[in-house]
């Protein structure tokens, strides 16, 4: 996941034709479970040169979930799972549809409305 | 806002020399039992072979694997496990025996996280399972895997033969590369229609399997499946698909 982010960033800031990147924003799905001392750690450890200085602020989005059958939405609260169960989520969060169901009508087609995976919210840098 | 998985996708696959997708219009061609059987026969070919199933709702290839018991590592990504000399990669590791109905994103979703995140390391050939039809898996790997070569699997009927052109007529527009066809299911009596038909639209037909009674109880036991009329046979083309 580091190397992604800092793979996205390095392209971007090409792209940009940025001199340094100050700042970037990484939002975190909650449904990913990543620890985000650890993934600051990760980025830190792999970061080339050009973003040694860069500021990568990690914010965790809460995670959700709207039944596609009846309309129902309920947060994700992984204390309920198994382990195991949160370790597959972890790797690849739509296993959620095997493990979860609507706590209204039971179906397993819901939505992930919010909160699954990683994505680069903004990105500040100097030409 | 945009998603970091995108830009490493042709970092993670760059150290694989060639990806051959085994797709087909229909399903129960044969997709997964000949995806399963090339890795087996380029792995004891002395290949460095990866195999992933991307039959997301639906993986099999680990029954004709008979992949119990296996799990992914966690390292720097995810680790597949090896098996039969194949570096393998499911979403049954994570799926067990749970159904798992899922919709287009979600899909999606799913191709992303395992481009990005599997770590296959050195592979001469990475052969990808796919699931049948030409809707939003098969539209994410011409995005997202421009070198894939698609070997398309088709049995002798006029109906699964209709849906492959279909699918041929997508791949070239898109000016996707096309290693060509195998026609499988082969019964005594079956006609020249598929070897035509593939000529007619300047494809290569890449030879034919009959069908085999005894490949059903093989599926699972490696040694007795490689040893079947359906792989000899599919031996018999692999020089026509890797060439």
């Amino acid at each position: 996941m580091a190397e992604a982010i800092i793979s996205a960033v390095s392209e971007v800031a090409d792209k940009e034709n940025f001199k340094e990147v100050k700042s970037v924003l990484v939002l975190v799905g909650e449904l990913q479970q990543v620890d985000r001392e650890v993934l600051k750690f990760a980025i830190t450890q792999l970061r080339p040169d050009k973003l040694a200085k860069t500021r990568f602020i990690i914010r965790v989005v809460r995670a959700s979930f709207t039944c596609k059958a009846c309309g129902h939405k309920w947060p994700f609260r992984e204390s309920v799972l198994q382990d195991w169960v949160k370790e597959a989520i972890h790797f690849v969060p739509e296993v959620a549809h095997a493990y979860i169901r609507c706590p209204v009508c039971g179906s397993p087609d819901f939505e992930i409305s919010g909160g699954r995976g990683v994505w680069i919210a903004g990105i500040r840098g100097e030409r | 806002m945009f998603d970091p998985r995108i830009s490493i996708i042709d970092d993670r696959l760059s150290t694989i020399d060639r990806v051959i997708a085994v797709v087909s219009g229909k399903g129960g061609v044969g997709k997964s039992v000949i995806a399963s059987t090339l890795a087996l026969l380029l792995a004891k070919e002395g290949f460095k072979v990866g195999l992933l199933d991307v039959d997301f709702t639906s993986p099999t290839t680990h029954v004709v694997l008979n992949a119990s018991g296996l799990q992914p590592i966690e390292d720097k990504g995810i680790v597949p496990p090896e098996i039969h000399g194949i570096k393998y990669m499911s979403l049954v590791f994570y799926l067990g025996n749970t159904i798992s109905p899922l919709r287009g994103t979600e899909l999606t979703n799913i191709l992303l996280e395992i481009l990005a995140y599997t770590c296959w390391g050195r592979l001469d050939i990475l052969i990808i399972d796919m699931p049948p039809g030409i809707s939003d898996l098969m539209l994410d790997m011409l995005k997202y895997v421009k070198r894939a070569g698609y070997l398309i699997v088709t049995t002798p009927s006029k109906m699964s033969f209709e849906t492959v052109r279909k699918l041929i007529m997508l791949l070239k527009g898109l000016g996707a590369q096309i290693i060509g066809v195998v026609e499988n299911m082969l019964m005594s009596g079956s006609t020249e229609y598929i070897r035509r038909e593939v000529e007619a639209l300047r494809e290569r037909y890449l030879g034919g399997i009959h069908y085999d009674t005894s490949l059903e109880e093989s599926l699972g036991n490696v040694e007795e499946l490689l040893k079947t009329g359906f792989a000899l046979e599919l031996k018999s083309i692999l020089q026509n698909i890797i060439m």
